[in-house]
């Protein structure tokens, strides 16, 4: 054996560049094959599919009253649990990444509750807790309180599966960027909201952003949960995802749930669109947060 | 309002969304029934019933583990296929170099961002009855299958892609200069310290997979009940007003895949402490 140690110019994969490139092809020919099969062509179906009856077609069907109502509902949803769970993210985050505390490890863990569980299983408990069966239920109807079978419930439904999220994305910031900042800010009379909002958020922004984004994307797709406590009423609390599902499985209205399904397709490839750039900025951001 | 007022807060909100109902659904699987009078403001008049067998006797009922059985299998086939395409992706995607790689880069996370309602319809129309491919799923395993192989691809990849990023490639060019091959390079540097990554990313596709719901409910039809997923079973079961099955199925699929995933995570970390040592 002569030289045990290649060349630098050798160095990557320790063969010529065009062996190198002969050797990537077929890995590279069954990554895209394997994609395109799974993922392209639904996808380029579906938008496919939507604009084959003509844009004429599709505008008649987004403006029928069931799906505006949908629209409208899924849009009050959104404006209710990204905000609150954005706030919650924040504050949980920050207690998770500066304080040590009884029962953190419980804290962090409520958080994965809704990546770990199905779903239908959290619509299914909301019922037990809420519903007229349920723990809570006979004495908040007693009081004039539904939540079940109605908007509160397809609200509260939301903010459980979107709950982590914002959490998950700030809290390997918040640990990364120390807290030097925040003491000095501290040390030179700073309040508790006024280094938040001056040091600690301004810091974080992509994260926070990319955090959002996550939310909403998972706000305005969610399904199994919103379907259960819903109770599925036409133009009540239909959600945007439930008013497809009942379209196609139940009105057979074929046009009306591809309508809807390129309107949740075109937000969330605008949300992955804000996400790749949000990336680009903060190189800690993932998308498989858990 | 200071940090105890919040947490206050933070307790009460995860409280009414999350912990009272699992305790909720937990309890009624289990077979304790718990009901709150609607008298006066007081909830705490409250009646108490326990009946242990019939947890089991739901659970056992055959509907109840076929599906349960079903969901399982398929879950950790998905996620063992989509372990090992995972990999061939996120090789590429590090590795290699290519027009419109940045389009692949989009197109993986795809699946997480569209709702799976979307994915749902989508497929129903691709590979149901009426298939414009002339690829007929409907009601079958093979259709849950590709479903579930589509909402789980990006946890597959994104767990093993910056593992490879960290990668120097040092010592593969080192095995490689001492005279190994491409495939035992692979089996023998890469792919024992990419075990880790594989394991989370199989854990997360799995936890997806059993869960899953949107995506697999219009292709899974009805029908004989050979493609009823757990999930689709406490859908169904919601449906018939069964809720004390459907608490119990929930019950037992919490326990199988909680169980799966702590042995992946431990697994996994056991094998990271052994590579540290």
């Amino acid at each position: 054996m002569t030289a045990v140690i290649a060349p630098v110019a050798e160095r990557t994969g320790g063969a010529p560049r065009d062996v190198q490139r002969r050797r990537r092809l077929p890995l590279r020919v069954v990554a895209l094959l394997y994609v395109a099969l799974l993922v392209g062509i639904p996808v380029g179906f579906l938008f496919g599919k939507a604009f084959s009856n003509g844009l004429g077609t599709f505008w008649h069907q987004i403006t029928e009253p069931g799906a505006i109502s949908a629209l409208e509902l899924s849009a009050k949803v959104a404006a209710i649990a990204v905000p609150v769970n954005t706030v919650v993210g924040i504050g949980a985050g920050m207690l998770l990444a500066r304080r040590r505390f009884f029962g953190k490890r419980i804290l962090d863990l409520i958080f994965d509750v809704p990546i770990a569980i199905s779903p239908i299983i959290i619509g299914l408990s909301l019922f037990l807790a809420y519903s007229r069966i349920g723990w809570l239920g006979p004495w908040l109807l007693s009081h004039g309180i539904m939540i079940v079978f109605s908007i509160p419930g397809v609200v509260i439904a939301t903010m459980a599966v979107s709950l982590p999220y914002v959490l998950r994305s700030i809290v390997p910031v918040l640990v990364e960027i120390g807290e030097t900042q925040e003491q000095a800010a501290r040390t030179l009379g700073a309040g508790m909201w006024r280094r938040l909002f001056t040091i600690t958020l301004p810091a974080i922004r992509w994260a926070l952003l990319y955090g959002i984004a996550l939310t909403l994307a998972r706000t305005l797709g969610e399904f199994g949960a919103v379907v259960i406590v819903s109770g599925n009423i036409t133009q009540k609390t239909q959600t945007l995802p439930v008013y497809i599902y009942s379209a196609w499985d139940q009105d057979f209205n074929d046009a009306g749930a591809f309508a809807g399904a390129i309107v949740l397709a075109a937000i969330s490839i605008t949300v992955l669109v804000i996400l790749s750039i949000l990336r680009a900025r903060e190189r800690r951001l993932r998308v498989d947060i858990a | 309002m200071g940090i105890a007022g919040g947490s206050t807060l933070l307790v009460g909100y995860l409280s009414l969304i999350v912990l009272i109902p699992i305790a909720a659904v937990a309890a009624h699987g289990l077979g304790l029934s718990l009901h709150t009078h609607s008298r006066g403001w007081a909830f705490w008049h409250w009646t108490f019933n326990s009946d242990f067998s019939g947890f089991w006797s739901n659970v056992t009922q055959s509907n109840s583990v076929h599906a349960i059985w079903l969901s399982l299998w398929l879950s950790i086939s998905v996620a063992a296929i989509n372990a090992v395409f995972g990999v061939v992706i996120a090789m590429v995607l590090v590795r290699d170099t290519f027009v419109g790689k940045r389009v692949l880069e989009g197109v993986i996370d795809l699946p997480f961002a569209l709702p799976t309602i979307v994915a749902g319809v989508v497929f129903v129309y691709l590979y149901g009855t009426a298939s414009p491919v002339h690829v007929n799923l409907y009601e079958t395993w093979t259709g849950l299958f590709v479903a579930l192989l589509f909402v789980t691809l990006p946890f597959s990849v994104r767990a093993v892609q910056p593992v490879l990023e960290s990668f120097d490639g040092h010592a593969e060019d080192a095995s490689r200069s001492l005279g190994a091959g491409t495939f035992r390079t692979f089996t023998s540097i890469l792919l024992p310290s990419m075990l880790p990554a594989i394991l989370t990313g199989f854990g997360l596709a799995f936890a997806r997979a059993v869960g899953e719901f949107g995506s697999i409910s219009l292709i899974a039809g009805g029908g004989l009940g050979r493609t009823t997923t757990a999930a689709s079973l406490i859908f169904n079961l919601f449906g018939d007003g069964n809720y004390t099955q459907a608490a119990a199925v929930s019950v037992a699929l919490l326990v199988f895949s909680l169980t799966l995933l702590a042995s992946t995570g431990v697994v996994s970390s056991q094998f990271q402490r052994r590579l540290s040592q």
